[in-house]
């Protein structure tokens, strides 16, 4: 207790026994104002924090809302860019299979005819041979049965003989008209074939765009509920953009990984051509033109696959003439081929600069210097890995471009949930001060609580009294 | 349709205008970096340079550890070492690391030449190599600049020389390197002491730091990543 406090400075406890009892009264004197104070400050507060919450829940709605209509806008155009491409890709199909089906359709009756008039001609009937057969038969029997009559045997014998005579002609045509059937017949093999096999084809060509077709069903049935914006197209979509983001998060990962490696292969031979000891910032030049390379590779990349229509990042690239898009396509192309070249040849530099590092230091460790045995295989590693890594980042551009959609959503989502959180710790903080204004003054009322036990005492015997002069004059 | 015209000239000159200033903010933020400097002063005087071969192996490894931009000389203390003379072999090596390779090869191969047919100097003067020094790497004007003494830093004047003058060493780190015990130092070793504290006194009231460093495993501390 501070000096200047001391009542009796021999006596601390009569001192604040003293102050005590001076507080206590000023309390007691001061309690209407200080229950009005509190309560009006915890009422202010807590009624603020109450407003910020139903501010907060209005902007989480308004948000919910928003992220809402972004899920069922992104998945509805994507849908739509599905169908279209199954129909693109139908129309490619039917223009490319189906598209020559009149020259087809020739073809096929061309064969058919071809078939007919072959198997008319094998089915013409040759002389029948069993009759000619019997006819022999019974004239070597007139010829036993004769007996010793030589007029009569010379006579059937002769008979005979013309009979197998004509026998064997008419075999011989009989044979001839069969081998003709027979080369027919195998005539119409290959049309066979070739009609089965254009059949096969053209019921390949039916079966995938009736498969198409089917697809293209499925995604009208999700067009349209996504259309009703139904809530069940909301929960599907949500599910699909948080899938999305985490595996194109996880590619992007890969890809950054990539880019690190890239780095690390052109940085150090980069400084043989910028200079090693020259600054940006805190970064060494020589490390920004490495960045600077790998980032125009990444841009080219972006290029390329916009102006292929995979992805759709830059609508202006998508929109362009055909003629034009393919300008740019075939320009980033060559460009990307160029650095690669380059980062190939600077992965090759950088193999010689280690090498030359190596042999330095060897040198000043006093070391021979020794020239490792397969040392062009990590040189054409490098070399490899170098004219590689450029259009292995290319496909960067399709990650990004799912990780930038889903982020959309994504994000939406997560700030909703920050935001209801936020709603949640304001309505809990308003409901605490305003409960702990209760509390406060019922602290204050136990501190003063002897003042107002004499004032209920106090206020009971006037009370009392009162009533008991009342009664009489009842 | 000249009005749009006019018009379409400002808006070029005016883009011109816009992409060389952000090439001139560019080449602005560039700057090269100051490197390091390290002048390093070899005792020839009397036995010392039977101590040369760790004076290479000192050389060697600032060659491994020094990298372009940065700024390397040896010089040699005699007689009288405030002369460029003395100076045995300076360089800063170039921006580009294959070149800065060449021309540490080229310092390695003459200090090599040199450890092999030096011979003693009569007289020390250490305070004159220190001057030279500091003129050195003034004039070169690195970020860092750290001035090795390989000696057993007991000075020891030619007649008529005069070095008891305040030196300017603000912004230097003077640090001495393999300080051997004399014979008299084992006789009364508060000889050895007090001239380690005449020399780190010296350095300090000229505005330096002061370092000795007689374990030559410790290196690393000499210099430091800029």
């Amino acid at each position: 207790m501070p000096k200047a406090m001391m009542i009796w400075p021999g006596n601390p406890g009569l001192s604040i026994f003293v102050w005590a009892i001076l507080a206590i009264v000023v309390m007691y004197a001061a309690r209407i104002p200080a229950h009005q104070a509190i309560r009006g400050f915890t009422r202010v507060v807590a009624h603020t924090l109450r407003l910020a919450g139903h501010s907060l829940m209005d902007a989480q709605k308004r948000l919910a809302l928003r992220n809402r209509e972004v899920l069922l806008a992104s998945g509805q155009e994507l849908t739509e860019r599905q169908i279209e491409q199954e129909f693109s890709r139908i129309s490619t199909t039917i223009a490319k299979d189906l598209g020559t089906y009149p020259a087809l359709h020739r073809k096929l009756s061309e064969q058919v005819a071809s078939i007919d008039e072959d198997y008319r001609a094998a089915t013409d009937s040759p002389p029948d041979p069993p009759a000619w057969t019997s006819a022999i038969g019974m004239t070597q029997q007139l010829v036993d049965k004769s007996g010793g009559d030589k007029t009569v045997g010379r006579v059937i014998e002769a008979l005979h003989k013309g009979f197998m005579r004509a026998h064997a002609q008419a075999m011989g045509e009989y044979r001839k008209s069969s081998r003709t059937r027979h080369r027919l017949l195998s005539h119409m093999m290959p049309f066979w074939r070739r009609t089965a096999s254009t059949l096969a084809s053209v019921d390949k060509t039916v079966n995938g765009i009736v498969e198409r077709s089917n697809h293209i069903d499925k995604l009208m049935e999700q067009y349209h509920e996504i259309s009703k914006r139904s809530d069940r197209a909301e929960r599907m979509l949500s599910t699909s953009a948080m899938t999305q983001f985490l595996i194109s998060g996880l590619v992007l990962t890969i890809a950054v990984l990539g880019g690190f490696i890239n780095f690390q292969l052109i940085a150090l031979p980069m400084s043989e051509m910028v200079g090693a000891s020259a600054r940006l910032g805190s970064l060494k030049v020589s490390q920004v033109a490495a960045l600077v390379i790998i980032m125009v590779e990444i841009t080219m990349g972006l290029f390329l696959m916009e102006s292929l229509r995979i992805t759709r990042l830059f609508p202006v690239i998508g929109s362009m003439q055909d003629r034009n898009r393919r300008i740019m396509m075939w320009a980033s192309l060559v460009i990307l081929l160029v650095l690669a070249s380059i980062e190939s040849s600077l992965a090759y530099m950088r193999d010689l600069l280690a090498a030359n590092n190596a042999a330095l230091t060897q040198s000043l460790a006093g070391i021979a210097v020794q020239q490792p045995e397969f040392h062009w295989i990590p040189a054409v590693g490098q070399m490899t890995l170098g004219f590689i890594l450029p259009f292995a980042l290319t496909f960067v551009a399709v990650p990004m471009e799912s990780f930038i959609h889903s982020l959309r959503v994504v994000g939406g989502n997560a700030l909703e949930a920050a935001l209801r959180l936020a709603v949640f710790a304001c309505h809990l903080a308003g409901s605490l001060i305003h409960h702990l204004g209760s509390g406060l003054i019922n602290t204050y009322d136990l501190a003063v609580f002897l003042p107002l036990k004499v004032e209920h005492l106090v206020l009971g015997v006037t009370a009392s009294k009162t009533r008991r002069g009342k009664v009489p004059a009842a | 349709m000249a009005v749009e015209h006019t018009r379409g000239m400002t808006m070029n000159i005016r883009q011109h205008i816009t992409a060389l200033v952000a090439a001139a903010m560019l080449l602005g933020c560039t700057s090269s970096a100051p490197g390091r400097g390290v002048y390093m002063l070899l005792d020839t005087s009397g036995t010392y340079t039977e101590h040369l071969n760790k004076a290479q192996s000192v050389v060697n490894y600032l060659l491994g550890n020094l990298t372009s931009g940065d700024s390397f000389a040896v010089a040699r203390i005699d007689s009288g070492s405030f002369s460029e003379k003395d100076i045995l072999m300076r360089a800063t090596f170039d921006a580009r690391p294959s070149v800065a390779n060449d021309q540490k090869r080229s310092f390695k191969k003459t200090i090599d030449t040199f450890a092999g047919s030096a011979r003693g100097a009569s007289h020390t003067d250490i305070t004159g190599g220190l001057l030279q020094a500091v003129e050195w790497l003034n004039e070169v004007g690195p970020g860092q600049k750290t001035v090795l003494i390989f000696s057993d830093m007991d000075e020891d004047l030619q007649k008529g020389q005069i070095r008891d003058f305040p030196l300017d060493l603000r912004g230097f780190h003077v640090v001495a390197l393999n300080v051997t015990k004399l014979n008299k130092d084992n006789v009364d070793p508060r000889i050895y002491l007090d001239r380690l504290e005449h020399w780190k006194k010296r350095v300090e009231e000229g505005g330096g730091t002061w370092q000795v460093i007689n374990d030559l495993e410790r290196l690393d501390a000499i210099i430091q990543d800029t």
